[in-house]
């Protein structure tokens, strides 16, 4: 419990390397997520501009390709087992190494002990140790694009048999230490999310029950079960395919006895709920943030919280929709398509009280505002996309297509990274003690909502069209040439929208020195981290507040102002109306 | 520039393109709604000196309405998709057009039984990356793999399914329409994943008899398969 605590808040430590390092304290630990996802951002950006570079002019040379050793691109171009192995790295490491480190590891680290009137997490020795999991997982990744025959090439999915003899994909090592980098990154995650849970339940200041938490709160929580259920799963499949690899058991292999679907099922039990880990929090962090900029209660807070749950339960029994042509019963396509068609139910919920929470508000078009708002639009977009896949018939055509890449980058860069951008912007403040350029914010918002929507939206039709996820060079095919034009489009969109990031990175590294200094709390909004110093000294509060009310009492009657934060004590006389929580 | 579906040429084909629309134009109606709401509201709701905003934390009646509704939707596709997958993985028009396919990297392996009609025996016509099929006739296929995933794609004939190493998968399908149509890879299989190509031909009957016949005779008398080769 926190008492221990109570009553030396600034006794934290001195030392630089105590301080900044190896550090305890659950803000530095967020923060220095959030650099390694920065700094991943950056790669799998790099990454993904290559393939768009390939799809466009599949016969021409990578711009400064000729910078590259000829092991790696033959006279700049990108040859196909290096093509394999540049979407795969992709795929990995944006979903691996940038939005779960920055969801759950930055923003989940920083903001729970705030957010619920903690003085930090549980266990703080815990809580450094995910963080110092992930940046040797961070070089073993990093370390087989370096290794002989290169990185690992078999997609994100690494499905076997392909990922389990070097002689299918060519690669060596670099596929053992994918497996490895992933176990690491896994168990930074079990951590972290042990940390989480036992910090909401235990550690709530005094007055904040479950019902008045922050919605950023309950997706964490539901997240860090998530995690906590799923990741265990991924880590005996990837011990599996290790052990395959590496001292010839036969876990997927058929000749031994094996079974090549066994893999899936088993990945996609850890993968699919890591489609929520990967939206979830967004969910909530875009929630507080809406509710915040529109200066009204979140609309249907109980059925939001719910919806979570919903979700997050679901997301356990709907893993088989990845599979419906992979040879699994078909019988059992069918009911993993009705409890797939189910989980849009509260999907759908929460968009509608994302809306009616826009309703009769006073809207303040913040940076942090706009990326919210983009996060519920795009979202509508990714999440209707889906249905086309649930549907098992329909899912037999687009299965497999530029459909699908169109669908998940709705879902993960318009959901996402939106979300991520959102709260960036909404937190920066608190993290930093200073102001993000409102301006260039709304510049990289306006370029980025643009570019992103040129690129992912064509995607659709070139699924429609047939074109195959993963294929080297779309034009070998007669059907996909008239597809080409589109195909350089979207390759343009691309480049602006990846350029345009710089933005956000110059935005971010510059207000860091030169951004305009702030007070506790300068969106005027409810939750308790505003009640903390902007930025919090070690032990976050002075005192510990007592919570009165719910996160969401803005334009409230029982107060003159338009917010009445958590911790404030009732301005009216005893009796008067309270809030609805 | 074409972008939607490519021309089809199955019998169900239609049915699952027709289902392919109505998503559509449910999503389509959907998306265009609430987005229209959000803008709508993102402008009409904009902050303006001197008001305040409307304080509610919601109406459970017409949470209970936008609840409904949309699941209402959704049990509605789920019976109209299993009727059509129904109809896609568990119906067996009889036939006597029976080919095996087996898939390697990057090739596939189109293995026609001879006049004896038995599959794996000397008499077999194999062609590599092309097939034939008679029009108006359900043609069965057994997919195996020799060696990765890979995942059988006939874009104009809706036909996709992965080919497992380890299992013998059984597809059907029955093609309206002669003319070439390409076979495609859908699962990445390895660097030549890309390479994966082949051509199927929709032969009128009486060219398909022809064509059968013809080929069994360049064929000739053929080794069988090693027992080796492919899985059990």
């Amino acid at each position: 419990m926190t008492q221990s605590h109570a009553s030396a808040p600034d006794h934290g430590p001195t030392s630089f390397w105590t301080k900044y390092v190896f550090s305890q304290d659950h803000k530095v630990i967020g923060i220095q997520f959030m650099f390694v996802s920065f700094f991943f951002m950056l790669i799998g950006g790099f990454l993904a501009m290559m393939i768009r570079w390939q799809l466009a002019y599949p016969d021409r040379a990578l711009p400064g390709g000729s910078l590259f050793p000829s092991s790696v691109l033959e006279e700049g171009h990108i040859t196909p087992p290096v093509y394999n192995q540049i979407f795969t790295m992709h795929g990995t490491i944006m979903i691996f190494f940038v939005i779960i480190p920055m969801l759950t590891g930055a923003f989940g680290n920083y903001l729970i002990p705030l957010m619920i009137g903690a003085r930090d997490m549980a266990f703080p020795k815990l809580n450094m140790l995910s963080y110092w999991v992930l940046v040797p997982s961070a070089f073993v990744i990093l370390s087989s694009f370096f290794v002989p025959l290169g990185p690992a090439a078999a997609g994100w999915t690494n499905y076997p048999p392909l990922s389990y003899d070097p002689q299918w994909t060519g690669v060596g090592i670099g596929h053992t230490l994918w497996l490895v980098a992933l176990l690491m990154s896994g168990t930074s995650s079990i951590m972290g999310s042990l940390n989480y849970i036992t910090t909401i339940v235990n550690m709530r200041a005094p007055g904040m029950s479950f019902f008045r938490m922050p919605l950023t709160i309950w997706a964490l929580f539901v997240t860090a079960i998530l995690q906590l259920m799923a990741t265990p799963v991924l880590a005996s499949v990837l011990g599996m395919l290790l052990l395959d690899r590496t001292v010839g058991t036969h876990f997927f292999a058929p000749a031994g006895g094996g079974h090549v679907i066994l893999w899936q099922h088993l990945f996609w039990f850890y993968s699919h709920p890591a489609v929520y880990i990967m939206i979830l929090p967004a969910m909530g962090f875009v929630s507080d943030i809406i509710s915040t900029f529109s200066r009204k209660p979140i609309f249907g807070y109980h059925a939001m919280a719910y919806s979570i749950m919903g979700i997050a339960g679901l997301g356990f029994i709907v893993w088989g929709h990845h599979m419906f042509q992979s040879g699994m019963n078909p019988t059992l396509g069918t009911s993993f398509m009705m409890s797939t068609m189910l989980i849009a139910v509260p999907s759908a919920i929460k968009t509608f009280n994302w809306l009616g929470t826009l309703w009769r508000g006073t809207i303040h078009f913040t940076t942090a505002m706009l990326n919210a708002m983009a996060f519920v639009s795009m979202f509508i977009i990714g999440g209707l996309s889906g249905i086309f896949m649930a549907s098992t018939p329909v899912d037999i055509f687009i299965h497999d297509t530029y459909f699908i890449v169109a669908h998940l980058h709705y879902v993960l860069f318009g959901g996402s990274m939106f979300g991520i951008f959102a709260s960036v912007h909404y937190w920066f403040p608190k993290m930093f003690g200073r102001m993000m350029s409102e301006r260039w914010g709304k510049v990289h918002f306006v370029l980025t909502f643009i570019a992103y929507n040129l690129t992912f939206f064509p995607m659709h039709l070139l699924g429609m069209g047939g074109m195959m996820r993963r294929i080297y060079d779309p034009t070998q095919y007669d059907f996909l040439k008239p597809l080409q034009p589109m195909n350089i489009f979207v390759s343009m969109s691309a480049f602006t929208l990846g350029l345009v990031q710089l933005i956000f990175m110059l935005n971010f590294l510059i207000s860091l020195f030169r951004g305009k200094k702030v007070d506790r709390n300068p969106w005027r909004a409810n939750s308790l981290e505003w009640a903390a110093p902007s930025p919090p000294g070690h032990g976050n509060f002075e005192t510990i507040p007592t919570v009165y009310r719910g996160p969401y009492e803005f334009s409230s009657p029982e107060s003159k102002e338009d917010y009445l934060p958590q911790d404030v004590p009732s301005a009216l006389p005893a009796g008067a109306p309270a809030g609805v929580h | 520039m074409f972008v939607w579906l490519p021309e089809v040429a199955s019998t169900y084909g239609p049915r699952i393109d027709h289902l392919f629309y109505i998503i559509l134009a449910l999503t389509g109606g959907s998306m265009i709604l609430t987005e229209a709401c959000l803008f709508w509201f993102a402008w009409k709701y904009r902050h303006r000196e001197g008001r305040r905003a409307h304080y509610t934390h919601g109406n459970k009646t017409i949470e209970a309405v936008w609840t409904v509704i949309p699941a209402g939707i959704l049990v509605m596709l789920t019976f109209m998709s299993k009727s059509v997958w129904d109809l896609v993985k568990h119906t067996n028009p009889p036939s006597d057009v029976n080919l095996l396919i087996t898939a390697s990297q990057f090739n596939w392996e189109v293995r026609y039984p001879g006049s004896d009609g038995k599959l794996d025996t000397p008499d077999d016509v194999v062609l590599n990356n092309e097939m034939h099929v008679p029009l108006g006739r359900p043609t069965h296929i057994m997919l195996r793999s020799k060696d990765v995933i890979h995942s059988f794609f006939l874009p104009n004939m809706r036909v996709k399914q992965d080919v497992v190493p380890g299992l013998t998968i059984p597809i059907w399908f029955e093609p309206t329409k002669a003319g070439n149509y390409e076979i495609g890879c859908a699962e990445l299989c390895g660097f030549g994943h890309y390479t994966m190509h082949g051509i199927l031909t929709v032969h009128p009957a009486e060219e398909y008899k022809a064509w059968l016949e013809q080929a069994e005779k360049e064929a000739g008398p053929q080794a069988a398969p090693a027992a080796d080769e492919g899985p059990a």
